[in-house]
């Protein structure tokens, strides 16, 4: 992994996640280790995300490491015509890794391409964010004990999210059995059901959100995103179709956990914020400890 | 009927033929026929009794690597080639779509970083019989349907 960039999970082998997560765990034993001294890591947001920025931030500063960069396209020469090409090959002279959120499909394969350095994709538009793929499977590693032979529901948008289909193909590593609750207009594509078939793993798909959850380990639930809608009326119909309430969890596994990439708009009530089965806070807090593992394992300074 | 082309046999060269119509053109574009200065006769909405109408495409003395005329594939996907050495066909090939796509093919998602910086296309083969092109960088999948050679 050392040296190698990180724009898609698969990317990463099975035995590369599973080094990752025991780094991270690792880092949230002991916070605080100055591995990265003297090294400069370059932060491109070419569109804002306050929440993964913060979280790469985070752990670039808890590893002792210095930043560069800017927070959006406006703030760089991208708003003066300059070329993703062009950016790239100057940062990557300045910097001994860079992470970057850009919002064209493909950016982060490309610029891994034209740098000289690694590049950790920060996401790039609605293709790829491996990073949070890692902190999704740190969070269940973390919660569940295991990876292997878990009940997993997905709810939600199915169809765009971006979060379902990396953690889909992640989660095929370890024998899971999935359950998919979606409104019509939202299921899975079929290139995923297809790729879980010609990987021999059970998935089930449903409309309603029901009792079916009481065999769920964890419940991932998701936002119906307004900007893919171009009909706002479509977009009424099915955003408040599936909404998870603390009352829909009394008879679920004491061992359930409900994670969400988050922003939440109303698909997860706000009586479920207190209910410990309620998991999608500390998994935030996870993301700072999933990216300095994958900071560290990439720059090779941690064994 | 004369089944006669209007084109004189060649010497030593390649023959294209069973290229659709309306990609005649293409493929001259793809092959870079409009750049050489090898003699290039063509002849386009020929009679096929297997397709309806047909081109094909003679140039003398040029012969062509697999890998370079497997890219007319994606648009000329029932070509034949027949290698001509002294006025006879010393071999026919038929064209193979090659597993990784480069430079040719528009990928379909205008959000894709090669829809909006000038960088070279590249897809993986998916699906050979129906065509299905994963985009390296975007990773959608570009299909016959939505298929647009430069």
């Amino acid at each position: 992994m050392i040296n190698r960039s990180l724009v898609s999970i698969s990317d990463f082998s099975k035995e590369e996640i599973l080094k990752i997560l025991d780094v991270a765990a690792d880092f949230e034993a002991n916070p605080n280790q100055k591995l990265l001294d003297g090294k400069v890591i370059a932060s491109l947001f070419f569109e804002p995300s306050t929440r993964t920025r913060l979280s790469f931030e985070t752990a670039i500063q808890r590893l002792g490491g210095r930043i560069i960069g800017f927070s959006d396209s406006s703030s760089s020469s991208a708003s003066k015509g300059e070329t993703l090409k062009d950016t790239i090959r100057m940062v990557s002279n300045y910097s001994d890794l860079i992470v970057m959120r850009h919002p064209l499909e493909g950016a982060a394969r490309y610029a891994s391409e034209e740098s000289k350095v690694p590049l950790i994709n920060a996401g790039d538009g609605a293709n790829q964010h491996p990073t949070q793929t890692l902190l999704d499977l740190y969070s269940i590693y973390k919660t569940q004990g295991t990876l292997d032979n878990l009940n997993i529901f997905m709810v939600g948008d199915l169809k765009y999210g971006r979060t379902v289909h990396s953690l889909l193909i992640a989660m095929s590593h370890f024998n899971p059995t999935f359950n998919f609750i979606s409104p019509e207009s939202l299921k899975m594509p079929n290139e995923y059901k297809l790729f879980l078939d010609s990987k021999g793993i059970k998935y089930y798909e449903h409309l309603e959100f029901t009792d079916i959850v009481e065999a769920a380990d964890i419940l991932y639930m998701t936002r119906v995103q307004r900007e893919r809608f171009s009909d706002h009326l479509e977009y009424e119909k099915v955003k408040n179709v599936h909404v998870l309430r603390n009352d829909m969890l009394a008879n679920t596994k004491n061992n359930l956990r409900i994670l969400h990439p988050l922003p939440r708009v109303n698909e997860i009530h706000t009586d479920v914020d207190d209910n410990p089965k309620a998991y999608y806070f500390q998994q935030a807090a996870n993301g700072v400890f999933a990216r300095m593992a994958i900071i560290a394992t990439i720059l090779g300074v941690k064994k | 009927m004369n089944k006669e082309l209007k084109v004189n046999a060649i010497k030593d060269g390649t023959v294209i033929d069973h290229i659709a119509a309306h990609n005649l053109f293409k493929v001259i574009s793809i092959l870079g026929l409009d750049k050489i200065s090898n003699p290039v006769t063509f002849g386009n909405n020929l009679e096929s009794h297997k397709y309806g109408t047909k081109a094909i495409i003679k140039i003398t003395d040029l012969f062509f690597q697999d890998d370079e005329i497997n890219k007319i594939s994606l648009v000329a996907p029932n070509a034949v080639l027949n290698i001509i050495r002294d006025y006879n066909v010393v071999e026919k090939k038929r064209v193979d779509i090659p597993d990784v796509v480069m430079g040719i093919v528009k990928c379909f998602n205008p959000k894709c970083i090669t829809n909006n910086e000038s960088v070279v296309t590249r897809f993986n083969l998916i699906d050979k019989e129906n065509v299905a092109l994963k985009c390296h960088y975007c990773e959608k999948i570009t299909d016959e349907k939505q298929l647009y050679v430069f």
